[in-house]
């Protein structure tokens, strides 16, 4: 973005502070917007102005403009959809990162139709379950090894109709054609142009209104690519600095995103503004058991998670591949602004009765889904206390003085769960072990100290439930 | 001044009877100022030169340099029709108005016949800090035993960014060993199962066998909670393991507050002259002490918090002035998450602490260490199967938890550190190899296309 101040957005709004946007002041809507928590259409009078006013509609198409992000932000996919780019920092403690890297996974159309749909439906079935949510795979990279349209045509088809964003890689631009007649209104993403075959797939972008990858490991040609599509009315392009496996060549690649990335944000070169490509499937052609493959498969494709990759292309579909980045993913995209806590208090889980277990956990999200989901999926009846400790985890809190005894004497008071159940007995977690003697003195409850990792409660529950 | 939108001119030149030119669109809503009563002036023509100008650059409206001229021409009509002499910039020379043609509308997007070649010109940061640089361990010339020492930190750019300023020392890796048998997740244990009652054996098979840079010795023993070794006693470990390894030594207490000043404090002590780490001091433990012991044998510092990085500095702060840490003598923990469970807060927070020490801040310009073991913590890395029933199935834990350890310690190092504490082999070999290849170490290359085509 542009504009660093609220003041320069300020003068673009109508500053009567009418509220309709939902804050009190144009300011603090300004303020919003450098944070990119809202954009210039949030605020409705602007907007029924601009319909009305040629002059106020170049003044709004101005400020957007000006607050549109660094890095264009492209959607891919039809009915299903995944949005890339759209950064605006390098560091994600500057303001924060906004689209995930998207996550496409590879067939190759001179595989059988029965491992085509086996592929296709692990990519779609995929979940795995994070901070209270189940984390997904976002599409299906298609790629032409056959060198046949027709049969490229045939497989891009059927794997449309699992709904999911597409990219189409191949370099030859008919069989190119043949799929985009096909499934051009699912949106896909094309793969690739080169020095080689830019003007057929220029016409392709063009005709079939699809976004396209431009591709080459040398920069100058890259932006050259880039410019001369823009400057032809493409106007989503994707920049693929070319992923080699290993060695010099993988140094070459992080050199090449780095310089990319941070010549399009602070040395505003719009021509190199764009989403980047990163193909960690590459580490498939090199020579080694599959293994190796797909550890080094993981090892690019974290490298490049970390450090700016929009959108990526994996072979390797084994859950230890899967589970690594998808959570790094997470991790690295996770806004730093808002702290990730819930809500302290006391949880009912499975309609606990007064005799079931009262456990104790913190209030930093991560391990209060954590203890939930292994209590409700466990079918475990029980009572969850929920202690503010500012967002941390049970280890650092302890260490760091936000789970003490006294706060969880005041945990137990304002719950009221002496009301609810018969017993005194207070679960706490394993790595809250050392304060067991405090709690009980402070709260005359008898303290278990329960496992290390809360999946497994129900084993612990076999042995020490009810205490003797 | 008045505005007018060209459809509006238009409207004005068909008042003024000028015969309507067919095929003549209007494309957008752009504006044309005329002042009023000067009838039709340089302004005018300015405007719509710019807006030829403008258009051009935007192919997307590629026919529309004719209706600019197309209207140029009307202007000309139009001015001579009403007697004002028009002033035509020179620059107009460069769209002469030409005779009036049916425009046809292209179907096909015109596809230009060569590539607009244009440079890319790389953004240049300036950095005006350096990472402090430490070495760890002693030689015979220095007052030690070692073999080998090891020197971390002396950055100037971002780690890895090779390109902006030379990084001269890669990465190093300890592997952890204690003078106990820990709790180890099975996939590390089964490498360690032979030595885990003998400390020595386990620190040489850490450094011959899996490639230690250094080994971090835990006295964890000396924990009141289980065996409380009284330091004089665990010490002896100390010396035990200097004389099994040439590699230099990182010696860490029980995390017992009370304890581990006095552990640390005595150890410091029987390793005079090696040059040791201390790992580590923190701020709700007596610093002092700790520091003071590091000082008064020569040894460096670990400097612990806990994820915040104004306490970071504070430490760092007492440990250099209340205590006198030379500034070659100190290295930073600003502890490790694992993958999943606080990475993100551990990464930004060590990422902005680097930053600050290259930006100048010379409260914070030390090196990191880390301690990437904690990964194993993560259940996904030791955790036979998912506790969530509708979880797509783990696999094999034996994949999953050296891969945990690896992109856990991978991702630290992209945030600048310096030293990292592990234990699994592989996640050891793995990390080197992607460090080294940062690092411009690994020569080969392998071809960046080949993936496009490959069956299977
Ligand atoms: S809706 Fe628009 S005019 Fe009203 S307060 Fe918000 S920003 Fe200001």
């Amino acid at each position: 973005m542009k504009v660093k101040s609220p003041l320069e957005i300020y003068r673009y709004l109508p500053q009567t502070n009418c509220g309709e946007c939902g804050y009190d002041t144009c300011m603090s809507f300004a303020a919003q917007i450098i944070e990119r928590v809202v954009k210039p259409t949030d605020c409705p009078p602007l907007v029924r102005d601009a319909e009305k006013d040629e002059k106020v509609k170049k003044r709004l198409d101005e400020l957007i403009s000006l607050t549109s992000p660094e890095i264009l932000e492209i959607v891919i996919g039809g009915e299903n959809t995944v949005k890339i780019g759209g950064e605006d920092v390098l560091h994600r403690h500057e303001l924060t990162f906004f689209n995930p890297t998207a996550f496409f996974y590879d067939v190759w159309d001179s595989l059988d139709d029965k491992e085509i749909d086996e592929r296709c439906s692990k990519v779609v079935e995929y979940k795995k379950f994070y901070v209270g949510d189940f984390l997904t795979l976002d599409g299906i990279a298609v790629r032409c090894t056959s060198n046949n349209p027709e049969r490229f045509k045939q497989v891009v088809k059927k794997v449309a109709g699992y709904g999911k964003p597409m990219v189409l890689i191949s370099l030859n631009a008919n069989c190119m054609r043949a799929a985009l007649e096909e499934v051009a209104k699912e949106r896909p993403l094309i793969y690739a142009a080169t020095e080689d075959n830019w003007r057929e797939f220029l016409q392709l972008a063009l005709e079939f209104k699809v976004p396209v990858v431009v591709r080459s490991k040398n920069l100058d040609k890259l932006k050259s690519l880039a410019k001369t599509f823009k400057e032809s009315g493409v106007n989503e392009i994707v920049l693929d600095p070319v992923t080699e496996p290993i060695g010099e060549g993988l140094k070459g690649t992080f050199e090449r995103v780095i310089q990319l990335r941070r010549t399009a944000i602070l040395g505003e070169d719009k021509d190199v503004a764009y989403p980047i490509m990163v193909t960690p499937i590459s580490a498939w052609s090199i020579e080694a058991d599959e293994i190796s493959k797909a550890y080094w498969e993981t090892v690019i494709a974290s490298l490049f998670i970390v450090k700016y990759a929009d959108v990526m292309i994996f072979k390797s579909l084994e859950p230890y591949s899967i589970m690594p980045t998808i959570t790094l993913r997470y991790n690295i995209y996770t806004d730093p602004r808002t702290p990730v806590q819930v809500e302290p208090g006391l949880r009912e889980i499975n309609n606990p009765t007064a005799e079931d277990p009262v456990f104790l956990t913190t209030n930093f999200a991560l391990t209060y889904y954590t203890v939930e989901s292994d209590l409700t999926s466990g079918n475990i009846k029980g009572w969850l206390l929920v202690l503010d400790t500012e967002g941390l985890g049970v280890e650092v809190s302890v260490a760091g003085g936000q789970f003490t005894a006294g706060k969880v004497k005041d945990l137990i008071k304002d719950t009221k769960i002496e009301e609810r159940v018969k017993h005194r007995y207070l679960v706490i977690p394993g790595l809250a072990a050392r304060l067991q003697g405090a709690i009980e003195d402070e709260t005359g409850w008898k303290v278990l100290v329960g496992p290390m990792d809360s999946g497994r409660i129900k084993g612990w529950l076999e042995q020490n439930w009810p205490p003797k | 001044m008045e505005k007018f939108t060209l459809e509006e001119f238009f409207q004005l030149l068909k008042k003024y009877n000028v015969e309507e030119l067919e095929g003549v669109r209007i494309e957008g809503d752009l504006e044309i100022e005329i002042e009023p009563g000067a009838g039709v002036d340089v302004s005018t023509i300015n405007a719509l030169l710019a807006l030829t100008q403008y258009i051009n650059l935007i192919q997307e409206f590629g026919n529309f340099l004719y209706h600019a001229n197309a209207a140029l021409m009307y202007l000309q009509r139009l001015s001579s029709a009403l007697g004002i002499q028009l002033q035509l910039p020179s620059t107009t020379q460069q769209i002469q108005p030409q005779q009036p043609q049916p425009v046809t509308v292209e179907a096909k997007p015109k596809i230009p016949e060569k590539l607009i070649e244009v440079k890319f010109e790389p953004y240049k940061p300036e950095y005006t800090g350096v990472i402090e640089e430490v070495t760890l361990g002693a030689k015979k010339s220095e007052g030690g035993t070692r073999e080998v020492t090891v020197t971390i930190g002396g950055e100037r750019s971002l780690p890895f960014y090779t390109f902006d300023a030379e990084m001269p020392h890669m990465p190093v890796i300890a592997i952890d060993i204690f003078d106990r048998k820990p709790m180890l997740a099975k996939a590390v244990r089964e490498h360690y199962e032979d030595v885990l009652e003998d400390p020595a054996e386990w620190a040489k098979k850490a450094v011959k066998d899996f490639g230690a840079d250094l080994v971090t010795l835990h006295l964890i023993s000396t924990d009141p909670m289980l065996e409380d070794t009284p330091p004089s006693e665990a010490v002896k470990v100390v010396e035990e393991v200097l004389q099994a390894v040439r590699v230099p030594l990182i010696i860490g207490g029980s995390g017992n507050k009370e304890k581990d000043p006095i552990v640390l404090e005595k150890a410091a002590e029987v390793a005079e002259g090696e040059r040791v780490m201390l790992a580590s001091a923190t701020l709700d433990m007596d610093w002092e002490r700790i520091g003071n012991a590091a000082k008064d044998h020569g040894h460096v510092v670990l400097s612990w918090t806990q994820m915040d990085i104004n306490n970071q500095k504070t430490l760092n702060r007492y440990l250099l002035k209340r205590v006198g840490i030379p500034r070659d003598s100190l290295v930073m923990d600003p502890t490790t998450a694992a993958l999943g469970y606080g990475l993100d807060y551990a990464y930004t927070n060590m990422e902005r602490i680097r930053i600050s020490g290259l930006r100048g801040d010379t409260d914070l310009n030390f090196p990191m260490s880390s301690g990437t073991t904690n990964a194993w913590g993560a259940r996904e890395a030791w955790m036979k199967e998912s506790p969530i029933e509708e979880d797509t199935p783990w696999g094999p834990r034996e994949l999953r938890g050296p891969i945990w350890e690896i992109v856990t310690g991978l991702t630290l190092a992209l945030a600048g550190v310096d030293l990292f504490m592990m234990m699994h082999p592989g996640a050891v070999a793995v990390l080197k190899e992607i460090m080294n290849t940062l690092m411009g170490n690994v020569k080969e290359t392998a071809d960046g296309d080949a993936w496009i085509t490959m069956e299977g």
